[in-house]
């Protein structure tokens, strides 16, 4: 730990159960970025290493304020995002826990080494800031890099608002890190609709931390100078072209999605579940994830106050997918709407995939680029459909 | 879509803010955010902006209601719109076009200027929408009374609560002393430097919050109406 003459407060390790359901909260009013890195700041993190890339870049500054503080123990700013998240791998094999973060262009320059991170059964948290991606470049929300990161491996946590981030990355290191499960989780918030918006977001006090990252009890050893690289290399099982190294391979990928299933009952257990569930014997039914799930949950108020029999499904957990309580939840819907902010609606491919007679669905409203979709927007369809359809 | 404007803005209200960059038209947006949730109702505050730099348009959406606020992003339909710099409306410096579009029916319009800019045709689409329209002379009032241009934002904020009642005097008073009065790190390079000009142009944190403060009490008292 740098010696920079600061008191180091004494902390007390409380376990996440504690921390995420029993400690006394305290209301802050704080942006998502500074929700998240309150989350850092309790998570006892090991290891930060970041590039700023907006709207993310608060987070960065503000973990740099913790390691100043004594409150983590390594960081540094990368020089681009392929060498943060090739760096974030690195110490994560090592046996330590790592908090990065990026967004947009910076997950897509770096996607080669994340792609790498499931494979490895490395239990690293990243925080994505989603932006828009290219088709043209853009600053402004857009939840499209969630598609991108669908098939990676890893677990996926798609946050509503500020509160979502700080407890879902809580919950995201203590699921991460079981022995059963020990793959990254992608804590996703939209950009600016979460990152930047400021909000009354209760804490638990600071002098609270989770224990320590033990690599004793992870599924494959960390690699230090007892355990080298040239002793465990786990892409050994590419070199060979033989029927035993492909084997290998196909084993390890089956795995990673098989430590995705048992990690379901830990979400159950830390998260509530991988989906919230409002009226569910209505007629018409809202489907969606983050800040979309927000306007949906507003629109589904005001429609029934209208008297419109509606209800709302927000999926907490795009990988992996709460197909059983997704199946379940939109059984008895005649119409069911998935507004979404990104132009092309992977979240209702993913229900549409799933879910019987599904030409109830209707894959909409999206709005993407940066635009808000308004409430009104949401509830303006499901007057059109209503109308349509009966 | 139209929609008719709150009647109640202390219960709901949708306020979005137009400027410039670096009017401090951000951290206004956050002090009114502050001022209800001190007054224990709930706000949300969504700062809008591209590639941040000086006198490119910014807007920051306050949202302010008595019960939890679920809504995020831009406020689509607000109940009030508040100008910070005449170049918005008179030079079109907004990235939300055309400007008036989801203003509801019967709302507020608050207006940094000291004199009148709207231009006739949208006079006649505000009266159409039977808009309340406040002219504050902001700059005026932060130069006479705080002694820099800096604290315009303030005055405007002022006017704006004195017009519409969103925030009361003491609400605001506690948001400044919270935000100028403890020691915190404040999550944005820009705004941390912003906040470093003005602490030292008042050498006392007291002074800085006071002269604010009278910047706010001065633009509350001219705006607010009598019934009030």
């Amino acid at each position: 730990m740098p010696d920079i003459g600061v008191e180091i407060p004494a902390r007390t390790v409380v376990t996440a159960e504690h921390m995420l359901f029993d400690a006394p909260r305290e209301q802050r009013y704080l942006i998502g970025n500074e929700a998240v890195a309150e989350a850092v700041k309790r998570a006892n993190v090991d290891f930060v290493v970041v590039y700023p890339i907006t709207p993310q870049s608060e987070v960065s500054h503000l973990c740099g304020d913790l390691w100043a503080r004594g409150l983590i123990r390594d960081y540094y700013r990368g020089e681009d995002e392929l060498h943060v998240m090739v760096s974030a791998m690195g110490a994560a094999t090592g046996g330590v826990r790592v908090f990065t973060a990026t967004s947009g262009p910076g997950t897509m320059r770096a996607m080669e080494a994340i792609s790498c991170w499931p494979g490895y059964r490395l239990p690293l948290v990243c925080a994505f800031m989603g932006r828009g991606v290219g088709t043209p470049a853009n600053i402004q929300p857009d939840s499209v890099e969630i598609a991108y990161l669908l098939e990676t491996g890893m677990i996926i946590f798609h946050v509503e608002n500020p509160q979502d981030f700080f407890d879902m990355t809580i919950a995201a290191y203590a699921i991460a890190e079981q022995p059963e499960v020990h793959v990254p989780v992608a804590v996703f918030a939209d950009g600016f609709f979460v990152t930047h918006s400021r909000e009354v977001v209760e804490l638990p006090p600071e002098s609270e931390v989770l224990a320590r990252y033990d690599p004793a009890v992870a599924p494959v050893p960390a690699m230090d100078m007892e355990t080298v690289p040239v002793r465990m290399a786990r892409d050994c099982l590419v070199i060979k072209s033989n029927f035993i190294s492909y084997n290998a391979n196909a084993s390890w990928q089956q795995e990673v999605w098989a430590a995705q299933h048992r990690a379901r009952k830990h979400i159950n257990r830390l998260m509530g579940g991988s989906v919230e569930v409002l009226h569910p014997d209505a007629e018409i039914l809202l489907v969606a994830s983050g800040s979309a799930a927000a306007q949906a949950r507003v629109a589904m108020q005001e429609a029934r106050r209208q008297g419109l029999d509606v209800g709302f499904v927000k999926i907490k957990v795009i990988r992996p997918f709460p197909e059983r309580e997704v199946v379940e939840a939109c059984k008895k819907a005649k119409h069911i709407l998935i507004p979404e902010f990104n132009m092309n609606g992977w979240l209702a491919r993913e229900v549409k995939s799933r879910v019987d007679n599904n030409s109830r669905i209707f894959a909409g409203p999206r709005v993407f680029a940066g635009m808000t979709m308004p409430p009104e927007l949401i509830l303006d369809e499901m007057h059109k459909l209503v109308g349509a359809r009966t | 879509m139209n929609f008719e404007a709150s009647t109640d803005l202390r219960e709901r209200a949708n306020i979005r803010m137009s400027g410039l960059g670096g009017q401090g038209l951000v951290t206004a947006a956050t002090l009114l955010g502050m001022a209800a949730v001190s007054e224990g109702r709930f706000s949300t505050v969504v700062p809008f902006f591209g590639a941040e730099k000086r006198l490119a348009p910014t807007e920051s959406y306050v949202r302010i209601a008595s019960e939890r606020i679920h809504e995020c992003g831009e406020v689509t339909y607000p109940d009030v719109i508040v100008v910070f710099h005449a170049d918005v409306i008179v030079e079109d410096k907004c990235f939300t076009m055309p400007f008036y579009s989801g203003f509801r029916k019967g709302g507020w319009l608050v207006i940094n200027s000291e004199t009148p800019v709207v231009s006739d045709r949208d006079l006649a689409r505000l009266e159409a929408l039977e808009a309340h329209i406040v002219y504050v002379p902001a700059a005026q009032i932060a130069r006479d009374v705080a002694g820099t241009e800096l604290a315009s934002n303030m005055a405007i904020l002022g006017a704006l609560a004195g017009a519409t009642g969103v925030a009361t005097l003491a609400g605001l008073e506690a948001a400044l002393a919270q935000r100028f009065g403890a020691e915190k790190f404040i999550a944005s390079g820009t705004t941390a430097v912003l906040d470093d000009v003005l602490r030292r142009k008042y050498s006392r944190t007291k002074e800085l919050i006071d002269k604010n403060m009278a910047s706010i009490r001065t633009a509350f008292d001219m705006t607010k109406s009598p019934e009030r």
